[in-house]
């Protein structure tokens, strides 16, 4: 159990290694979706946002709970639906016609 | 605190890779034009599942205030995302990375409320830093909005004493990290000294940067809303918001790199706030004024050059964006195309104020994005083009960049417009851009044409003369 923290540093490294390399493959014509898709996954907050919040719920201190843990909720929520459904709006723009 | 995972939950852990891979692939497929929508689909079920794998590992799939919570955020999330304009996309990334940031920062608060300094030294430090840099996203983020809203001042605000706030900020939050690692401190007064530093580090970080170093800023809370992210998944021991907070992260930075590096800056000077607008290298020594009489010496009509150019070269910049000139500009590329002639767009990377803004846009009116050209790709072009129009564009075809080393923009890669035989300018007037530098280019005796004014009404009359 005290390797694990460990192992997690070595996922954050791997991982932000690996996402740098895929990225950077990503046409610079596509950025700003890039950025707002890039925004919805940061919204992957909410399952930290949902955990947290459920815990408090069950302490005493309700108010902090619903006012605090719900606005983590909803904000991590706000991220993910309005991040995917602008990129996608964004990339359904991206077309090419027959010449 | 109880939520920490337990390593046999070994189902929990495959599922969670087995999203990680989804959302690696959906990066993946974003990298060619034709499958980055599929890619979006991907990621976005991939979170989707991440929620239901959530709720059901940590069995609080009959909270039912959750749920209240999610439709709230997702109602407002997605009419807002269906409603906005693309003129108001800078905006729109800078919400997201905000509200990004603000729900790192509570569920990293809560860890550091939950966790004890002293005994549990990983979670406590990472634990802070998200609760930290979370706060320095939302905050940054809602004054660059603002900015972009042009409710702030566009112009970076000057003051005294920068450098000494600044260190001081830093001194004070270090203080606040390691203190509690070796005597007892109350949460509450950690998060409390916690959320004054940040708000001030925030609020003089961004205060300090103006509109044309936007891009920069932009990418940069983009990749601090992913760090805080992983940030809280280290706190809290998540393995899958430790990986996606890291993937946003290393994209976040990559934008950043590009964009330092399009416009010639260090990530440093810019977090120093050392802006472009560099105060200490006044350009009234480099101006030579402006030759209005220039256009007089053309030999030959404007409209006459451009109804027979065969090859033309658009560069779009933020001013064409401020004057929702792009349908006028589709317009004119149509004219062009139907009269025979090739028509490229030019982009800079640092044109508009987020990357890949003038893409967005210039897709929003149908421009088919074969036509839309990186720099590298167009430089060499432009000697041999016929006519080269430029639309609400300066710093970046500003030839000073090259020449002069005591400009701000000395050093900025730019677009080759000035090796062009005939320049078509549509902007605003002949002032300098956001660099406070002249442009030489507006000083040449022949191959200039002059078409000043809001964009909008001069390619409008423009379009009118050719038509005619």
């Amino acid at each position: 159990m005290e390797l694990f923290p460990y192992i997690l540093l070595g996922i954050f490294v791997v991982l932000t290694i690996v996402g740098y390399l895929l990225i950077n493959n990503v046409p610079s014509l596509l950025h700003t979706p890039l950025m707002s898709g890039m925004n919805a996954l940061s919204g992957i907050i909410i399952t930290g946002a949902l955990v947290t919040t459920s815990v408090v719920l069950k302490d005493q201190n309700q108010f902090l709970a619903s006012v605090i843990g719900g606005l983590s909720v909803a904000s991590a929520t706000f991220n993910v639906f309005g991040g995917f459904i602008v990129t996608d709006r964004m990339l359904k723009m991206f077309r090419k016609r027959a010449h | 605190m109880t939520i920490l995972v337990s390593l046999s939950s070994t189902n929990y852990y495959i599922v969670s890779g087995i999203l990680v891979a989804l959302v690696l692939l959906g990066i993946y497929l974003m990298s060619k034009v034709k499958f980055a929508r599929l890619g979006n689909i991907i990621s976005g079920f991939a979170v989707l599942g991440a929620i239901i794998n959530t709720l059901i590992y940590y069995d609080i799939i009959d909270i039912w205030a959750l749920y209240i919570y999610m439709t709230i955020g997702a109602l407002i999330g997605t009419i807002l995302a269906l409603k906005i304009k693309m003129i108001s996309m800078p905006q729109m990334i800078a919400t997201l990375n905000g509200l990004g940031g603000l729900a790192s920062m509570i569920v990293s608060g809560f860890a550091v409320k939950d966790t004890n300094a002293l005994l549990d030294i990983f979670p406590y430090i990472t634990a802070y830093l998200g609760f930290f840099i979370g706060l320095v996203t939302f905050v940054g983020s809602i004054i660059a909005g603002l900015k972009l809203q042009r409710v702030l001042p566009q112009k970076p605000i000057h003051f005294n004493g920068y450098q000494v706030i600044l260190t001081i900020t830093l001194a004070v939050f270090a203080a606040s990290l390691f203190v509690p690692l070796f005597s007892y401190v109350n949460p509450w007064i950690i998060l409390g000294a916690g959320l004054i530093i940040g708000t001030l580090f925030a609020i003089v970080f961004t205060m300090k940067i103006g509109g044309a170093d936007m891009p920069i800023v932009i990418s940069l809370l983009n990749s601090f809303s992913g760090v805080a992210g992983a940030l809280s998944g280290l706190a809290i021991l998540d393995p899958l918001l430790v990986s996606v907070g890291a993937v946003v992260g290393a994209s976040g930075l990559l934008l950043t790199q590009i964009m330092c590096k399009a416009m010639n800056r260090s990530l440093l000077d810019i977090l120093l706030g050392k802006t472009s607008m560099n105060s200490s290298s006044q350009p009234k020594e480099i101006v030579e004024y402006i030759n209005e009489e220039a256009i007089i010496k053309n030999t030959r009509n404007p409209i006459d050059i451009l109804k027979e150019a065969k090859s033309v070269i658009i560069v779009p910049g933020y001013g064409m964006a401020i004057a929702q000139a792009q349908a006028l500009v589709k317009e004119l590329q149509d004219y062009f195309t139907s009269n025979g002639a090739s028509v490229k767009y030019a982009i800079h990377p640092v044109a508009g104020r987020m990357p890949g803004h003038m893409n967005v846009l210039l897709a929003e009116v149908d421009v088919d994005y074969d036509l839309l050209f990186e720099m590298d790709d167009i430089n060499d072009d432009f000697k041999t083009t016929d006519a080269v129009l430029v639309i609400g564009a300066n710093d970046v075809l500003n030839p000073t960049a090259r020449t002069n080393p005591d400009t701000p923009i000395y050093g900025m890669p730019i677009l080759n417009v000035d090796e062009s035989k005939d320049i078509f300018i549509f902007n605003y007037d002949l002032n300098p851009g956001y660099s406070g530098v002249q442009n030489p280019i507006y000083n040449r005796k022949s191959g200039l044409h002059l078409f000043l004014g809001n964009a909008k009404d001069t390619l409008d009359k423009l379009m009118k003369e050719l038509k005619s």
